[in-house]
């Protein structure tokens, strides 16, 4: 499928569009490219979201008023965030750019145009690298059909002025211009486990082991912290499985009873809830894919991934780890005129 | 407020009390091995990992010998700079030890200045004091095999008469029984020449994973030094080897699982040619490769493959089978060697820094360097040495059995050595005067009494630790050795506290999950009883086991680190192992279905 002025599909995408495709379309576009299994989809570009906010504007200004503001003023926030994600979500939308996400839909569709996907924000800044606006825009989860898929879009575009958006940019004096909206569409994975992958320790920063935590149904359970998910700890080189925590998992996350869009939250059944979401096979699998991405980005990457119900593993994001990358590591040891005396931190008592 | 829990803290040894009925046996311990009221006022713990049971009076030599050779080579040879030796007393048969830490700064930075003039001597010289080493030892071993048999005639040998000898039969006696003893004590000088700096340059590398790589477990580390041709491979191997010429030979039919090596010999000789042949191999193979015990060396009663067959002649079926079944049964040394070097290259890419990498370098090739020892030195000392030690001291207990000291041979174990050479000296007398020895009315008795406290100390637990608890324990010598720390101090203070669990932890010394029958193996004469699938449950997973690897589907023990040998033939087999779990043969019944755990040293008892 080809890509167009504002829709770019994942096979085109490299980390250096990230840009106009945001942190996690770049991430989706590289993982197809390097040869990971990734839900296919498209970005609706940033210059989609710029040509309605600029249609928008024209009526009221937005940007401005936004950077008036103060982020303490709560207040005054709430009020225009409001009014602004309504703008968003009932404006009409240019007539050739919904065609060419109507298109894009079809083409993504394909004989199915009832098949689930997810439409996901992926906001950019100026600075590429600054993660830390992960998880404040929104994350449509099972959308089905065209209009639904529509209505989520513009949805993504108005949760960049969500109050927790707009205000996080303002105490960190983010410059409207630099901050723009790209929006993912893919297909939804139907999650039979799913969850987050580290691969390197968050507890001691470790480099040779992976950390998978995973849970049963789609990965938002896990995400959004409503279930405490398996734990386990794998090293990164051998495959040994040195720590395994299988959880009570009490609920799933899985596509809504009524058969429409959206998910629902049910309770696991008794007989799964404290079983293993995911075998030493998978597990196998995915780290060796942890290995595979982590070697494609030449550092320790925080991924998120699902296993569907017949077993096939697609990664749904990936992302530099940051917290330990930015520690200043003291190193281990340095070589010694006298490698002998390396024997010294054994016997000369500093223990 | 919450009430604070009581501190925790171990028995003092004035505390223990000698189990009642047994303290003649106690009393009977070498007065330097007895606990005093001083003693109160150090740290000792149980020495479970070289001493699982309760020790005959005779055998406590294997740790005085032991520890007079650690003390010397780390007190005054090498002069390790923060440590000196190991104290040892023994209360209801069990062996406490205790430390001599160095802590005064100024005498440490004394011992540093003799210890690297020794140390990095040694490191720089090794292989060439390694070679010179294996010579002493052969020199050692040899002369063992050559002392005098223990007998005495009933009228000394008219050659002896007519070469003007003018010693007579008795004397030798006590000259022979002097020599072995000289030379057990001479091995185990020998044993420790090289052993804590070995070591040391191991951990070194250890300590630099384990800070580099906070998560890496034991096993992998082990796995990047361990190498795969010391000599405690070889009786293995030689059975592998066995195997094969059996069937090349068209023997491997007489050779069955369930039939005693004395049948099977006696088939295979029966058959003429064909047996011989196969006999001839098994008697190259024996002689050294057969002097490898079942235990570590510090019992008697852990006899060596050449004295009780029945370990190796367990294992040749199942290998027998699998070649048939068209397995390669070699060891793939070539391949094993490859992923060492891989898993060397992947760790080394992960580090940070190219500083970092050649500091690693420097590290893995010095211990890379001193392994061999490591690996190679207990085939000869524990192993070749001490199967002729205690073979010489059971001809001294036939020669005094049959002199109505006692009624067995193995008797002579429940004297001590300093007893023993009393009774020598006794019946020398006796031979020479031609009174009747005075030994048959005094020992019988004692050996039974001393039999029954072994019997009676055997049924009670003993405390793992006596003693005020270190804030931290800085002996690398005890780091290094038994692998105890502050963590688990308190582990073994807090044992105890959920005695229902079904939980049994341990070292996690081979990767993998496997579920199945426990076979509670106590000793080698019930190997036979393992069958295929099984989880074998021993107190010591010693080298000499590893032929029955290829049967079971894993193993626990009571005692081991994740460095043994064992460790090490599990992770070839791909067979899951949990070592030094302190109590899985006391914990675990035979034939309970149970989980190991090996990557995560977890055995779980399934019901």
């Amino acid at each position: 499928m080809r890509s167009s002025e504002n829709i770019r599909w994942f096979a085109d995408i490299t980390l250096q569009d990230r840009s106009a495709v945001g942190g996690k379309g770049g991430s989706l576009g590289e993982l197809t490219r390097a040869g990971i299994a990734v839900p296919p989809g498209f970005v609706v570009r940033t210059g989609a979201f710029e040509r309605f906010l600029a249609k928008l504007e024209l009526e009221e200004p937005i940007r401005p008023r936004v950077e008036s503001l103060r982020d303490d003023e709560l207040e005054e926030i709430t009020v225009l965030s409001q009014r602004v994600r309504a703008r968003f979500e009932n404006a009409a939308l240019p007539q050739d750019l919904q065609s060419e996400i109507l298109e894009a839909h079809a083409g993504l569709c394909g004989e199915r145009p009832d098949s689930p996907l997810a439409v996901r924000s992926s906001a950019t800044t100026e600075d590429a690298e600054d993660t830390s606006f992960a998880g404040l825009q929104d994350t449509f989860l099972w959308v089905m059909g065209a209009p639904a898929t529509l209505k989520y879009v513009r949805s993504c575009w108005a949760s960049l002025y969500s109050v927790p958006s707009i205000a996080y940019r303002r105490k960190h004096r983010i410059r409207e211009d630099r901050v723009a909206m790209a929006v993912v569409v893919q297909q939804m994975v139907d999650a039979r486990t799913a969850g987050v992958m580290f691969t390197r320790s968050p507890l001691t920063g470790d480099r040779s082991v992976i950390t998978i935590e995973a849970t049963w149904g789609l990965g938002s359970a896990v995400v959004s912290g409503e279930v405490t998910p398996d734990r386990f700890v794998i090293a990164k080189i051998t495959g040994e499985i040195s720590i395994r925590d299988i959880s009570d998992k009490h609920i799933r996350h899985l596509p809504a009873t009524h058969g429409g869009s959206g998910i629902d939250e049910v309770e696991t059944p008794e007989e799964m809830r404290r079983l293993p979401s995911v075998s030493d096979d998978e597990l196998a699998a995915l780290r060796d894919l942890g290995r595979k991405i982590e070697r494609h980005y030449g550092r320790p990457q925080d991924i998120e991934w699902a296993i569907d119900r017949n077993g096939k593993i697609f990664m749904l994001q990936s992302r530099p780890e940051t917290v330990w990358s930015a520690k200043e590591a003291m190193p281990v040891a340095r070589p010694a005129q006298d490698p002998h005396t390396h024997v010294m931190n054994i016997f000369g008592g500093r223990r | 407020m919450s009430t604070m829990a009581k501190p925790k803290r171990f028995p003092l040894p004035s505390s223990l009390e000698v189990i009642a009925g047994t303290e003649r046996t106690q009393a009977a311990y070498p007065y330097y091995m007895q606990f005093t009221r001083e003693d109160d006022e150090r740290f000792w713990f149980y020495n479970s990992m070289h001493f699982p049971a309760p020790m005959c009076v005779f055998d406590t030599i294997t740790a005085e010998a032991a520890y007079c050779a650690l003390g010397a080579a780390n007190t005054r040879v090498h002069c390790l700079p923060t440590t000196l030796g190991i104290d040892y007393r023994i209360i209801n048969g069990r062996i406490y030890i205790g430390g001599n830490a160095v802590t005064d700064p100024a005498e440490i930075a004394r011992r540093t200045e003799e210890f690297k003039k020794r140390a990095f001597y040694y490191y720089a010289n090794w292989e060439r004091l390694f070679a010179q080493w294996k010579e002493k030892m052969m020199v050692l071993i040899r002369d063992a095999e050559k002392l005098r048999k223990v007998e005495i005639p009933e009228f000394e040998p008219l050659e002896h008469v007519h070469a003007g000898r003018g010693v007579a039969s008795n004397h030798y006696l006590l000259d022979t029984y002097q020599k072995t003893l000289e030379g057990y004590y001479r091995m185990w000088q020998h044993h420790f020449e090289f052993l804590l700096l070995g070591y040391g340059a191991y951990l070194t590398f250890f300590d630099f994973c384990k800070k580099a790589f906070p998560e890496i477990s034991d096993q992998t580390v082990a796995r990047m030094v361990a190498g795969m041709q010391a000599e405690i491979f070889r009786p293995d191997d030689e059975l592998r080897r066995l195997a094969k010429r059996a069937i090349e030979i068209g023997v491997d039919d007489k050779i069955r699982e369930g039939c005693s090596p004395t049948d099977i010999i006696k088939s295979l000789e029966q058959l003429g040619d064909p047996g011989r042949a196969w006999l001839e191999e098994l008697a190259v193979s024996r002689d050294p490769w057969f002097n490898i015990n079942v235990g570590d060396g510090f019992y008697h009663n852990h006899r060596s493959w050449n004295d009780d067959l029945s370990m190796p002649f367990a294992a040749l079926p199942g290998y027998i089978a699998n070649i048939k079944a068209g397995q390669r049964i070699e060891r793939p040394i070539e391949k094993l060697m490859a992923e060492r070097k891989q898993l060397i290259e992947d760790y080394r890419e992960l580090l940070n820094t190219d500083e970092e990498r050649a500091a690693y370098d420097q590290m893995i090739e010095l211990a890379h360097r001193v392994f061999p020892y490591v690996e190679g030195h207990k085939f000869y000392c524990e192993h070749w040495y001490t199967n002729l030690f205690f073979n010489k001291i059971r001809e001294f207990g036939a020669l005094l059995s049959t002199n109505g000291f006692f009624p067995d041979t193995e008797d002579v174990f429940h004297l001590t050595h300093f007893e023993l050479e009393a009774a020598i000296v006794d019946l020398m007398t006796s031979w020479s005067n031609g009174s009747p020895p005075r030994g048959p009315s005094r020992w019988p008795a004692l050996v039974e009494e001393r039999k029954a406290a072994i019997a009676e100390w055997t049924k009670h637990d003993t405390a793992p630790a006596l003693g005020p608890v270190p804030d931290v324990i800085d002996d690398p010598a005890i780091v290094m050795l038994w692998g105890i720390t502050r963590d688990s101090l308190d582990a073994w203070l807090t044992a105890g506290d959920q005695p229902d669990s079904n939980e049994i932890k341990g070292f996690a010394a081979s990767s993998g999950v496997a579920e199945g029958v426990a076979r509670v193996v106590k000793s080698v004469d019930e190997i036979g009883r393992l069958r295929q699938g099984d989880i074998l449950v021993c107190q010591v997973t010693n080298p000499s086991w590893a032929p029955i690897f290829q049967k079971i589907a894993a193993a626990v023990s009571d005692i081991g680190g994740s460095m043994s040998h064992a460790a090490i033939v599990a992770r070839e087999f791909g067979l899951p192992a949990v070592v030094g779990t302190g109590r899985a043969t006391q914990r675990i019944k035979d034939g309970q279905r149970i989980r190991v755990d090996g990557g995560r040293g977890l055995v779980t008892i399934l019901q």
